[in-house]
């Protein structure tokens, strides 16, 4: 099971800036290991932002994102007590979801 | 009654309690954006190819994209872009990397109530140029930062 995402959420007026890092090594399948053994690709190719259940932000991505991933993004009709979830799924099927509650420290 | 599938479903992501919690509480549902993931632009090994699989065409430049991203990057492996649209009406924004193997980075949709705006951080193989693609009231938008990769950290 893959570890828990760390999510920052601030609220600045209606509109909640999130940022989130995600621990995955996002494996391009294009590396080799010292044995010269193609690393099979492994990587997230799919995030999923719910703001108290409603869909408000969806990425697909590519092995380019770099390992551990990073993303900031910014959803408009927040306020406090709001519950963000954000879900990936990655190339193997793996699934992770974390949740936090906007305003709470 | 036992659905079977649906076990072996569980079974295969390993299900902690929690997720399974999650599954039961309905709060994990397949997105419509997974199902209709287009992977032949994903394979696309160039930038031409992986747009014409998206069905992107006719892109104007636009000074309305702020792309923010170094102009060198000494770790080709992290690097830091953030994109920032001023386009009315602004769906989603689209990430290419000219010289990668693989030039589609990905897609984030906005259309659900995010402002037109993302960061994230990408693998630049060598020197290339970033280019964003804006869809916004179905026409389609573009502009490109270039990033320049130094070698072994100590070129320029």
């Amino acid at each position: 099971m893959a570890e828990p995402m760390k999510i920052r959420a601030t609220l600045q007026g209606d509109v909640a800036d999130i940022r989130v890092l995600m621990a995955h090594p996002m494996e391009t399948g294009l590396r080799k290991d010292a044995a010269g053994k193609v690393i099979p690709a492994l990587y997230i190719r799919a995030i999923t932002a719910h703001l108290n259940g409603r869909t408000v932000f969806q990425a697909e991505i590519s092995q380019a994102i770099s390992r551990n991933p990073v993303f900031a993004f910014k959803v408009k009709g927040a306020k406090a007590g709001d519950r963000l979830e954000i879900i990936w799924e990655d190339t193997a099927g793996d699934r992770r979801a974390d949740e936090v509650t906007l305003g709470a420290s | 009654m036992v659905n079977r599938s649906r076990r072996d479903a569980l079974r295969r992501v390993g299900a902690s309690g929690a997720l399974f919690a999650a599954f039961a509480a309905g709060v994990i549902r397949p997105s419509p954006a997974l199902a209709a993931r287009n992977q032949s632009a994903f394979d696309a090994q160039t930038m031409a190819e992986a747009m014409r699989s998206l069905g992107i065409a006719g892109t104007v430049e636009s000074q309305d994209i702020q792309i923010k991203a170094p102009e060198i990057a000494e770790n080709g492996a992290v690097v830091p872009i953030e994109i920032t649209s001023t386009i009315p009406g602004t769906q989603s924004i689209s990430v290419f990397i000219e010289k990668n193997p693989f030039p589609y980075t990905g897609t984030f949709d906005v259309s659900q109530g995010a402002l037109p705006f993302v960061a994230l951080r990408v693998k630049v193989g060598e020197s290339s140029a970033v280019r964003v693609v804006v869809a916004a009231g179905g026409k389609y938008y573009a502009a490109a930062k270039e990033v320049k990769v130094t070698i072994g950290g100590c070129g320029g």
